[in-house]
């Protein structure tokens, strides 16, 4: 016994104590200086943005059009051109998204490969460039589902064969879709065994039990991944860049087949190819207040309701 | 015969390769109450679970041998599963009241069952209630959410709502176990009352319980049925050393 004791001892107080003091000591410091890097440079960003925004934020600058050939006027048409994006958008992925993992979650066996291949596919198109995604729009969407319905249905003139909001929305549905896939899958699973056992020894069939008690109790989980995939989809451009998005555009769209106008895309061309970079600065500035507001708020609503969730599961 | 309502015929469970109940054979009388006891793990509940296919959620269980409930083998594959725990109830260890109103809890199952009339809801929802002998206590806010309910009260909720879809048999698991003295006395009584009209299986831990509720008792041990017999007997002489050590709480 006391051979083992002293043995102990000596490894709790061996000389090597101190030397593994101060690597530790050496590492949280590492640690807080990566954490104090990372919020600086938040704030910097943040910083910058609020300060040179401000001056030109106001609510005539979001309810106007761009003037004189976009060097002055506000950013209406693109804040209503990001709105029916991420509308159309939803209406296209969320359902279908929701579909995908209630498929995952409650009806694929364990051990399934297909549903093992699902997930792979899913995981992976959440990695994907959001450049590719605007090629494959322009490509599949454009050339050819909108060239062919054109050719079928509209004797071979141009409509639905060229960037529009209904491809643009279909291209970013497809990015966000793993999103909406993965808090809708992370929602159903906290409802609990318990209550779909409940159901199912009353006489119930899987199909009523998923309809009357698991989807109920999922709502806020698929509005949190609504919610993320919109203000995802509200700050992305490389998917829209070649499927819908415009220049400039004189009037709002009237209809799926229009081009539209988008705050990212705003600021991309607004520094990149207005007439006059420099006069237009405080513009680009306030416009990506805007979309900083707009996404951030977005998020803010998603994590409280996540975090509802969270406590429900517990 | 005609007083049986459940014949077991070698059934055997298996949890991939364990062999979780072993060759099964029993018969449950109608319109008694029938206790399976037992230490953790013997196979009660998992023998409870067989009787309304509830283990049939989960991917690795097989299971071999009869189950004939009113002559119909449950296991045979031209019986739809949906029927069968229609006419076979559960209540839980854990009362597992919907996050619905105490209404909407009870009119669940007929509901699913496609009953729209709301007369008829709200009278099953009544007789089903007083039947549990809950009404009093909730007739006066049906419209507030079940898990408002004490825990004792949640319990009694589940068994009005298994009664809403008047089934022939009540299959109980443990389920006074979670509750104070006072909620347990009025399940028991509840579970006294039932029988008459409806064949009841109650899995318990508490051997005072078995003796004060059941009519029949069987001991379950490592998967086996050790001894069933009527509960005076089992508690009184049993036949079986095993089932003798139990009861008189030298292990388990």
């Amino acid at each position: 016994m006391d051979k083992v004791n002293i043995e102990l001892e000596n490894q709790f107080f061996s000389s090597e104590k101190k030397g593994s003091d101060i690597k530790g000591k050496f590492f949280v410091g590492v640690t807080q200086l990566a954490v104090f890097i990372i919020i600086a440079v938040l704030f910097i960003i943040l910083g910058i943005i609020v300060y040179q925004g401000r001056a030109k934020f106001s609510w005539e600058f979001i309810s106007s059009f761009p003037t004189n050939g976009m060097t002055e006027g506000g950013i209406l048409p693109a804040l209503i051109g990001t709105f029916i994006l991420v509308i159309v958008m939803s209406i296209a992925a969320v359902p279908f998204g929701t579909i995908t993992a209630i498929y995952l979650t409650e009806y694929a066996s364990e051990n399934s490969k297909f549903a093992a291949a699902v997930r792979f596919s899913v995981r992976t198109l959440a990695v994907v460039p959001s450049i590719i995604f605007g090629l494959f729009g322009l490509g599949f969407f454009i050339q050819f589902l909108g060239a062919g319905v054109d050719t079928a249905f509209n004797g071979g003139e141009l409509r639905w064969g060229q960037p529009n909001i209904l491809w643009a929305s279909l291209t970013m549905s497809l990015l966000t879709l793993p999103v909406i896939i993965v808090s809708v899958e992370e929602a159903l699973k906290t409802i609990p065994r318990e209550l779909r056992e409940a159901s199912l020894a009353l006489g119930a069939t899987k199909w009523q039990t998923i309809k009357q008690v698991v989807l109920p109790g999922s709502v806020s989980g698929i509005m949190t991944g609504t919610i993320l995939a919109v203000s995802r989809g509200a700050g992305e451009v490389a998917p829209i860049l070649f499927t819908g998005a415009a220049y400039y555009l004189a009037t709002l769209p009237g209809s799926l087949s229009d081009q539209f106008m988008n705050l990212g895309y705003h600021i991309y061309i607004m520094s990149t190819q207005s007439s006059d970079v420099e006069k237009t600065m405080p513009i680009q500035f306030a416009t990506t207040l805007v979309l900083l507001l707009l996404t951030l708020s977005l998020n803010l609503v998603a994590v409280v309701i996540r975090s509802r969730i969270r406590r429900r599961a517990k | 015969m005609k007083d049986i309502k459940i014949h077991v015929n070698d059934l055997s469970l298996y949890y991939g390769e364990k062999k979780a109940l072993k060759e099964i054979s029993m018969q449950i009388p109608a319109n008694k109450v029938t206790a399976l006891i037992g230490p953790s793990g013997c196979g009660k509940s998992t023998f409870l679970r067989c009787i309304n296919r509830m283990n049939d959620l989960i991917p690795s269980v097989r299971i071999t041998g009869e189950m004939l409930v009113e002559g119909i083998d449950i296991y045979d594959k031209n019986v739809d599963v949906v029927n069968i725990r229609k006419k076979i109830g559960m209540v839980f260890q854990k009362s597992n009241p919907f996050p619905k109103s105490i209404y909407e809890n009870i009119a669940y199952g007929p509901k699913i069952n496609g009953l729209k009339d709301k007369t008829q809801l709200d009278e099953i929802v009544e007789v089903s209630l007083r039947q549990a002998a809950i009404w009093d206590e909730v007739k006066d806010r049906l419209g507030d959410s079940a898990l408002g309910l004490s825990g004792g009260q949640q319990q009694r909720l589940c068994i009005a709502r298994t009664l809403a879809v008047s089934p022939d048999i009540i299959l109980m698991d443990e389920p006074a176990s979670a509750l104070d003295p006072i909620s347990t006395s009025k399940i028991e009584e509840l579970v006294h009352q039932l029988k008459e009209q409806y064949t009841i299986i109650i899995v318990t831990h508490n051997m005072q319980q078995a003796a004060r509720t059941s009519d029949h008792t069987a001991f379950f041990y490592m998967g086996e049925l050790i001894e069933m017999g009527k509960t005076n007997t089992i508690f009184t002489k049993p036949l079986q050393k095993q089932t003798e050590d139990y009861i008189t709480g030298r292990f388990g």
